[in-house]
């Protein structure tokens, strides 16, 4: 569905397929075999022939779809919303309930042009006008008027017509009368005048559209692709792997914060903390990303680099990265750092590319961009995750560091469970960068000022 | 320069002669000019074709584009030798599943449109169709910052990596980052700051790694990447033939790619750095509301109006899952992983969510509680909630 025609009040587009779906259903329930039981069913005193009740409606649906009674009811409440089936008791309120109250399935005209007289709008609003004596909705006055103006040459048949169909339904059986009241109030119910609208369609010079169609799928033909069997393996061992670690899986220790209102879980898991819990070391060893997108992680594997005295990698990756998520303006001045401190004959962390890549760069930072360290950046990311990062994970530090890791105790729950803890406020991301921007200020004036202690 | 030389017929023998040599001369030369200025000469092929209308071209086009894609899906098919249901049948089923509404933040005056969770695990920010941004502390359900943007149907709103701003867009065409401010007093839009221009809607807005670049998707039909700081256009992405509705950022460790959906029926997955569309998938049979990557970064998801969620792989270039059932007939609007990636939840326009058995492909469960559609729906980042949006004027977490 697209906003332009959302927000003019017409949703037809996003609608057609839900229609036909509903359709395939009413179908299914009108199948003369499998499908609804219809039978005359009493409501008040008077007997409607071939209706069924709200309850049958959810049985059959929780039978065909295999679903729960609470999905079917609501299935069905959708159904009854958009005018497919209507009720006849309080034909006004358009729900299904799931008792003895009846239903019918509106009638679908099959072609525009032998329309029922009763989908004719002049007509019904003139006889509603009549019957209520004037007593017609806000919505219902407005569209009474713009009709009368519209076709006012041929009102005076449209109020007789009106007052034709009165006088017969008043001649009709009971029973035929409520059934008929009934399935034309629906119908105009859900059928209230669309405000028309324009869809907007883009029509983006239809041959260049397909030129580009065709380049692409040339491209596609071309590509390398993996066999299924090798891909979707994969799925498995991720979700396998990461199980433990998914919250609405297997739950999280010492308790999910939203279920328990305790915040120790954040805590412990916070950026940097004294101590680790298991599962995030654990996670370290899952993948070189899972590593380095973890801060902790990060600093301990720049400690381990130091060791061996490879920390230089660490340091040019991210300065790197630094450039190419950093702003625009100061992309010349890193690029400069760079080149100084990492590729500089000489230079004090001098770090070891290939020629090629080396020569590549070089060229590049003449004409430095946002993207001109790419190639440098994956030869020493793959660098450390092929040779560094697999003898992290075997080292003394690794191993130190998951026996050190704490396992939380599960939170007992509490003795009285329906007593809710406090929740607290945690402060914003945005005050802590705002004091810290705070403390350099004030750092700055203390030399001017004599110290003044915090103000807040 | 056309010459002729009308020479009169004289029946003297030896002049005959010469007569007959004058008037083959003038033919000649009438001849030539004809050729020249009057007569057409033998159509060539390429002639022939500027002279055939406009539609025969267009025609020729379509059908070099059918016959390419059904080769191309020939192709994708030789690949295929197994199901992704069959290959997880030795995976263990999921048993009951519980989740229930943790919270219930009630503020916005109208449709909520969007939402997205701060990195901070428990901050979020909404955005509605009345044209208010709220930040909120999800967990207390206070709401800390308040904007009123100038356009209503705010469709797309996207908190920073860093937690200090947040970008928000809709029928203004423009995507606008508020920094967060924590006096008060202040007017937040005081110090607004329009970063993106589209010449349509604005639908969907991400910030990349960074709080200095902005990915956004718009009805125009195109994708964009923007400069904070500058408001320049860093690059712009051309392909989809309608409205783009969403777009992910691939976790991958190059970080170079994202994937959108749109109203063509059609997910691409883009270069960042080229501009270049370098996958397209067409299965869905209508629009395409919600596209978000597999947390591996190997596959996506989307969620489409024709009421299937559909996974992706994108090594085997192919629609490897269909997530749909008889009794589910209202669209998709929004989707999202569990963080193991083994749980996707759908928000629907029927206003329930379903959860699916990714790699089983069953539905597991289905949630009921919002009053209106669900118009947006994310997981926390630590996975411990997920949050949706509705047209109910509210947000629910669950957990």
């Amino acid at each position: 569905m697209t906003i332009n025609t959302l927000a003019k009040g017409g949703c037809h587009r996003e609608q057609m397929a839900c229609f036909r779906k509903m359709e395939k259903v009413i179908v299914a329930m009108q199948d003369p075999d499998m499908g609804m039981k219809m039978r005359n069913q009493r409501l008040l005193i008077t007997v409607i022939p071939h209706a069924m009740t709200g309850h049958d409606i959810i049985a059959w649906l929780t039978h065909k779809y295999r679903i729960s009674e609470e999905e079917s009811l609501h299935l069905g409440n959708m159904l009854v919303k958009y005018g497919y089936i209507y009720p006849l008791k309080e034909p006004r309120c358009l729900v299904l309930r799931p008792d003895e109250s009846p239903y019918r399935f509106q009638v679908r005209p099959l072609s525009m042009s032998i329309l029922p007289t009763f989908y004719n709008p002049a007509i019904y609003l003139a006889k509603k006008n009549i019957r209520k004596q004037g007593e017609l909705m806000e919505y219902e006055k407005e569209r009474y008027s713009l009709l009368h103006k519209r076709i006012n040459h041929t009102w005076d048949f449209v109020v007789m017509q009106a007052r034709e169909q009165l006088r017969a339904s008043k001649q009709r059986r009971k029973a035929d009368r409520i059934v008929l009241e009934c399935q034309e109030q629906a119908y105009w119910l859900i059928n209230r005048p669309p405000i028309k609208y324009e869809c907007i369609e883009h029509i983006k010079g239809s041959s260049s559209c397909l030129c580009l169609q065709i380049e692409a799928c040339r491209k596609a033909l071309g590509r390398n692709r993996v066999k299924s069997s090798i891909c979707l393996e994969g799925f498995l061992k991720y979700s396998e792997q990461y199980l433990n670690h998914d919250p609405i899986m297997q739950g999280c220790l010492p308790s999910n914060p939203w279920i328990s209102d305790d915040t120790a879980h954040w805590t412990m898991n916070a950026e940097i903390v004294p101590v680790p819990t298991r599962l995030r070391v654990e996670r370290w060893s899952f993948s070189f990303m899972e590593l380095l997108n973890d801060a902790m992680g990060r600093r301990e594997f720049m400690t381990y680099l130091e060791k061996e005295f490879s920390a230089e990698n660490l340091y040019f990756w991210q300065a790197c990265e630094d450039i190419r998520h950093g702003e625009s303006s100061k992309i010349v001045e890193k690029v400069e750092d760079i080149y100084k401190n990492f590729l500089a004959p000489g230079a004090a962390r001098w770090v070891n590319i290939d020629s090629k890549t080396m020569d590549k760069t070089l060229e590049g930072i003449k004409r430095p961009h946002r993207f001109v360290m790419d190639d440098a950046q994956m030869h020493i990311y793959f660098l450390m995750k092929k040779d560094s990062y697999p003898r992290y994970l075997k080292s003394d530090l690794y191993k130190n560091m998951l026996a050190k890791a704490i396992v939380p105790q599960e939170t007992k729950k509490s003795v009285f469970p329906f007593m809710r803890r406090q929740r607290h406020s945690s402060p914003s991301p945005a005050q802590t960068a705002t004091q810290a921007a705070e403390e350099e200020g004030l750092a700055k004036g203390a030399g001017a000022n004599s110290a003044a202690g915090s103000h807040f | 320069m056309c010459v002729c030389v009308c020479v009169c017929v004289c029946v003297c023998v030896c002049v005959c002669v010469c007569v007959c040599v004058c008037v083959c001369v003038c033919v000649h030369f009438y001849l030539n000019c004809n050729n020249m200025k009057y007569m057409r000469s033998p159509p060539t092929p390429e002639m022939a074709t500027q002279e055939v209308p406009l539609n025969e071209t267009l025609a020729h086009l379509k059908t070099e584009s059918e016959t390419l894609k059904s080769k191309l899906e020939e192709e994708r098919a030789k690949l295929h030798d197994v199901e992704l249901h069959q290959v997880a049948e030795k995976v263990e089923g999921l048993g009951q599943f519980v989740m229930k509404t943790r919270r219930t933040l009630k503020g916005h005056g109208n449709k909520v449109l969007c939402m997205d969770w701060c990195k901070d695990k428990r901050r979020i920010v909404s955005s509605s169709q009345d044209g208010k941004v709220i930040v909120w502390d999800a967990f207390t359900t206070n709401k800390e910052h308040a904007v009123t943007m100038p356009c209503t149907w705010v469709m797309a709103c996207a908190y920073a990596p860093s937690g200090c701003a947040v970008a928000c867009g809709g029928l203004d065409n423009k995507c606008s980052v508020y920094p967060l401010s924590l006096d008060k007093n202040e007017n937040l839009a005081a110090k607004k700051k329009s970063v993106a221009m589209h010449t349509n809607y604005l639908s969907a807005c991400s910030f990349t790694n960074s709080d200095m670049q902005i990915l956004t998707s718009s009805g125009d039909g195109t994708c964009a990447l923007w400069d904070v700081e500058s408001g320049q256009l860093l690059q712009s992405f051309h392909g989809h033939a309608a409205d783009v509705l969403c777009l992910d950022l691939a976790p991958s460790e190059t970080g170079n790619t994202f994937v959108s959906g749109g109203c063509d029926k059609k997910a691409n997955v883009w270069d960042m750095r080229s501009g270049q569309c370098i996958q397209s998938f067409e299965t869905h049979e209508s629009d395409i509301n919600s596209v978000r990557y597999y947390p591996s970064g190997d596959a996506f998801a989307s969620g489409s109006d024709d009421a299937t969620c559909r996974l992706y792989d994108l090594r085997a270039d192919r629609e490897v899952a269909i997530y749909s059932k008889d009794s589910i007939i209202f669209g998709v609007s929004s989707v999202d992983f569990s963080l193991s990636g083994r749980l996707l939840f759908g928000g629907y326009n029927d206003y329930t969510i379903n959860v699916w058995d990714v790699l089983k492909g069953t539905r597991v469960s289905i949630l009921f509680g919002h009053e209106n559609r669900v118009s947006t729906l994310r997981v926390s980042p630590d996975g411990t909630a997920f949050c949706t949006g509705s047209w109910d004027h509210t947000l629910r977490i669950w957990a």
